[in-house]
């Protein structure tokens, strides 16, 4: 500690080179916060996803339909404790395009409680929605969205399913559910399959996807190649996987979004280590005589290096923390586009390897120069200003 | 010859013994000190003259444990510290050596107290023994209302007091002047050197100070003369 005067006085010799140099920094690892928030939002439903839940699909694709009758028969599969259907609604509130959300009926709302334990209801809710045909469970942060509250009434129009009368469907809010953890997402309107199926124009009796709950875990691959098995050559085959391989492949649609923001970060550091190192190199040259007079002084070579190691950590730490902060505060404060991306925050394993970087990055830029101070001979040093 | 000043009894601090000195520059060698022989007597202020190029630097880097020779011995105190590793040697400048550069070499981000307080900060003192120190040697050199001042602030005799005032702080065997005038007006230059011989007279510090002025070299007790590489106790014509 009694050498941080001399580091801090040092970084003050050139106050803008400096503070440029900070922005470069605070601004990559700000980036790097964004886009690691960016990437859990994408990859939150991997995380999170039930080691004993599938999900079974069409085998053609998301969007084709299955009979709602697949659940019984999945029911009688050895292996299966139960499933639950959804169908994506695609509700829009207020006919505003922009209020846009995950809605879905639910086909046994207690089977589907049981199997997403993540969703934390309260009982009273629970039993509201059993009760009420129209109700509909709701999520905190779309709650938090629309400033909605239980008993309010919510018409939605969906461009997919129409009701009886074309006009807009009525649900009733009758539970608010929480995320048992921080990537649990609570973007999601829940409503009851009997009101939906009742009241739609047509496709009465057929289901988007089923989720289904195994006995065992380690028996799911077996279980799902079961399932295929049941419906095979049937107008509606059906591919069964894991809920997190079936999380991924649906993230990959976009891209590998994990290499993607590798690629991004790696080239915005790999430029900031230059910024950072020529910063540092510039700065061991202009004190040559500096460093000198220290070694003339008693400083060691090891200490010499130390000083010029722990001015570039200190530049690294100050600019990268700041950023990384800020990053923290933003993805704190909800997502930015919460249609799009319902889970954002910063996960504090990407926070760790934020810090480790940042010292990596100190470290890495003020090597070369640290080590060029450690080698220079006094003599030499002195002899410059001669 | 200059007068020879002497000091009672015979305790040399510094011996320097059949040194030579060789540079390399590409393929050729520069031989800058020859078989250079010196003794340097505890509380004695010895000044070095010569012209530029003759080794006076070169000769006090050798003494002061900045530079190896290529040969001889070169030793302090009893202990030979062309022999001495580089870490060891670096904690031996820290004790026994106090230096005075021709530019100051002030860090000119640090205060005066915090330019004078660096070699302590070598050593195990507490924060407030350390001030203790600064504040001694400030006001030693005359700069105790100057202490929060920054190198730019100061004029060239203050900054030089500064360094003094550095070099003093670790109450250290040997002094070394390196040009400590070279910079400075002769008004500011005399205070100096009358400051360098109070600390002689008063503290009993062993000073070595290279000069090219005669001026200067007149406040020694001794002066001797160095040109190409070879050492006399008279001016060489």
């Amino acid at each position: 500690m009694k050498f941080l005067s001399l580091v801090v006085g040092n970084l003050k010799r050139k106050k803008l080179r400096t503070l440029l140099t900070l922005l470069s920094i605070f601004v990559a690892f700000l980036l790097y916060g964004l886009l690691c928030a960016v990437k859990e939002a994408f990859t939150a439903g991997i995380a999170v996803a039930g080691a004993d839940r599938l999900i079974v699909r069409h085998k053609v694709s998301l969007i084709m339909t299955l009979p709602v009758t697949y659940q019984a028969r999945m029911e009688s599969l050895p292996g299966v404790a139960s499933a639950v259907s959804f169908t994506w609604f695609n509700g829009i509130y207020q006919n505003e395009p922009k209020n846009f959300f995950g809605s879905f009926p639910i086909s046994h709302p207690e089977a589907f409680l049981a199997m997403f334990p993540e969703f934390l209801l309260p009982e009273d809710h629970k039993q509201a929605w059993l009760k009420t045909r129209n109700g509909a469970i709701v999520g905190r942060a779309l709650v938090d969205r629309f400033k909605w509250k239980i008993g309010d009434r919510i018409p939605l129009v969906s461009p997919i399913w129409p009701n009886a009368s074309d006009g807009a469907w009525d649900f009733e809010i009758v539970g608010i559910f929480e995320g048992a953890k921080k990537a649990t997402d609570t973007s999601g309107f829940y409503f009851r399959y009997d009101y939906f199926d009742e009241g739609r124009k047509y496709g009465k009796g057929l289901v988007g996807w089923y989720s289904v709950q195994v006995k065992d875990p380690e028996r799911a691959e077996e279980v799902a190649k079961a399932i295929d098995e049941e419906f095979a050559n049937s107008p509606h085959e059906t591919k069964a996987e894991p809920e997190g391989a079936f999380m991924q492949g649906f993230a990959q649609q976009i891209g590998d979004i994990g290499k993607i923001l590798i690629g991004i970060l790696s080239a915005v550091f790999f430029t900031i280590l230059l910024v950072a190192g020529n910063t540092m190199a510039q700065s061991v040259r202009e004190r040559t005589e500096e460093l000198g007079a220290l070694k003339a002084m008693g400083f060691s070579n090891e200490l010499v290096l130390a000083l010029v190691l722990a001015e570039s950590c200190l530049i690294a730490a100050v600019g990268g923390l700041i950023g990384l902060g800020l990053a923290w505060l933003i993805a704190a404060r909800g997502s930015p586009v919460p249609a799009m991306l319902p889970v954002f925050y910063l996960p504090s394993r990407a926070v760790l390897i934020g810090v480790a970087l940042i010292f990596a990055l100190g470290s890495v830029a003020g090597v070369l120069p640290a080590l060029q101070a450690m080698r220079l001979r006094i003599a030499d040093a002195l002899r410059r200003q001669a | 010859m200059n007068e020879q000043k002497t000091v009672p009894g015979d305790n040399a601090l510094v011996r320097v013994d059949g040194v030579e000195k060789v540079f390399r520059r590409g393929t050729e060698e520069v031989h800058v000190l020859a078989d250079l022989h010196l003794e340097v007597r505890r509380g004695e202020f010895l000044a070095l003259m010569g012209p530029s190029g003759s080794g006076k630097s070169t000769l006090l880097n050798l003494i002061g444990g900045l530079d190896r020779p290529t040969k001889g011995v070169v030793s302090v105190g009893g202990e030979r510290i062309d022999e001495l590793s580089d870490r060891r040697l670096a904690a031996w400048r820290a004790q026994h050596v106090g230096f005075v550069f021709q530019l100051y070499n002030l860090l000119p981000v640090l205060s005066a107290e915090r330019n004078v307080e660096l070699p302590l900060l070598l050593t195990h003192l507490s924060k407030a023994q350390r001030r203790k120190h600064v504040e001694a040697a400030l006001k030693m050199v005359g700069l105790a209302h100057r202490t929060r001042h920054y190198p730019r602030t100061l004029s060239g005799g203050e900054q030089q007091r500064v360094g003094i005032a550095r070099a003093i702080v670790t109450d250290p065997t040997l002094l070394l002047c390196d040009e400590p005038t070279g910079d400075l007006d002769r008004k500011s230059g005399d205070e100096i050197l009358s400051l360098l011989q109070a600390l002689n007279h008063e503290q009993g510090k062993t000073i070595i100070m290279v000069t090219h002025d005669p001026h200067a070299s007149a406040r020694a007790m001794r002066t001797v003369y160095l040109d190409k590489g070879q050492l006399f106790t008279e001016k060489p014509e």
